[in-house]
């Protein structure tokens, strides 16, 4: 194992602004910002239910946008994958989110913050099946 | 309508962290899960400066009793583990190293204009309704 790309700074502010949404989330309007779960029921939902997921929902996408557009030159993305890998992890990514009751934001930040043993369960397990995936199925460049 | 307004907001900040900490970088996924490998820990410290903001956070307001525009704090019924949360967590694991996307940053890159990002999220929402209409009827 050889440490590359490391880039503290950025991660320890960026998590902190994720940090900082969530918890205002949180505090004004009590809910828990799990993306995975508020794009599931957003789909079955109706009138502010509806409203205040799909309006998170935009605002992420929005402020992919706004990024792209104002600051072109810093926006990394990078993905090797083609249509067909993208289709069937972007399968499974739905399927397990709602079968396991959540994602990277509802279990990882909001669940672990919690010291709920769901999430704390939840992090462990797809944390190592994404490391064990990457390990034998997927090649860096 | 204001539920609606904070959460639009509290999602462009969220976006704004996972671009930010590269979240939205499907390599820099990969490169944090390749332990093994090239290893990029960055992430580690994404998910750290989260929990240190929320956890704090998270707390102080529970201290206050209600949210300030709704009329209770809303948390997961369930507290222990069963089949469907640790099924559904190695599916989505495998699925997030495939792919190097979790649901939010998928949906934050759908906008850089890779088509196949749109492949991804559109196969993510199917893989959501197939479970949510076919296999479970549960809602809030």
């Amino acid at each position: 194992m050889t440490i590359v790309n490391f880039t503290p700074w950025s991660a320890l502010f960026g998590g902190a602004l994720i940090g900082l949404a969530a918890a205002s989330m949180w505090w004004l309007i009590g809910r828990l910002a799990g993306v995975s779960n508020i794009l599931g029921t957003a789909m079955i939902s109706r009138g502010e239910d509806f409203a205040w997921r799909a309006a998170f929902i935009a605002g992420l996408f929005l402020a992919g946008l706004a990024a792209v557009v104002l600051f072109p030159g810093d926006v990394h993305f990078n993905l090797e994958a083609g249509y067909g890998q993208v289709l069937f992890a972007g399968a499974l990514v739905g399927l397990g989110t709602q079968m396991g009751s959540g994602c990277t934001s509802g279990h990882g930040v909001c669940g672990v913050s919690r010291l709920s043993p769901r999430s704390i369960a939840a992090t462990l397990l797809f944390m190592a099946a994404g490391m064990v995936t990457v390990y034998f199925w997927v090649q860096q460049p | 309508m204001k539920r609606t307004i904070v959460a639009f907001v509290c999602g462009l900040v969220f976006g704004a962290g996972l671009i930010v900490s590269q979240m939205s970088n499907p390599a820099k996924v990969i490169g944090f899960l390749d332990i093994s490998g090239k290893w990029d820990p960055s992430l580690a410290l994404v998910m750290g400066g989260a929990v240190a903001v929320f956890g704090v956070l998270y707390r102080l307001a529970l201290r206050q009793g209600t949210p300030l525009f709704a009329s209770r704090f809303t948390v997961p019924e369930k507290d222990s583990l069963d089949a469907p949360l640790l099924v559904g967590a190695l599916i989505f694991g495998v699925g997030w190293g495939l792919g190097g996307f979790c649901p939010g940053p998928a949906i934050v890159s759908a906008a850089f204009g890779d088509a196949r990002v749109w492949a991804f999220v559109a196969a993510m929402i199917a893989g959501m309704l197939v479970y949510r209409i076919g296999l479970r009827q549960t809602h809030d």
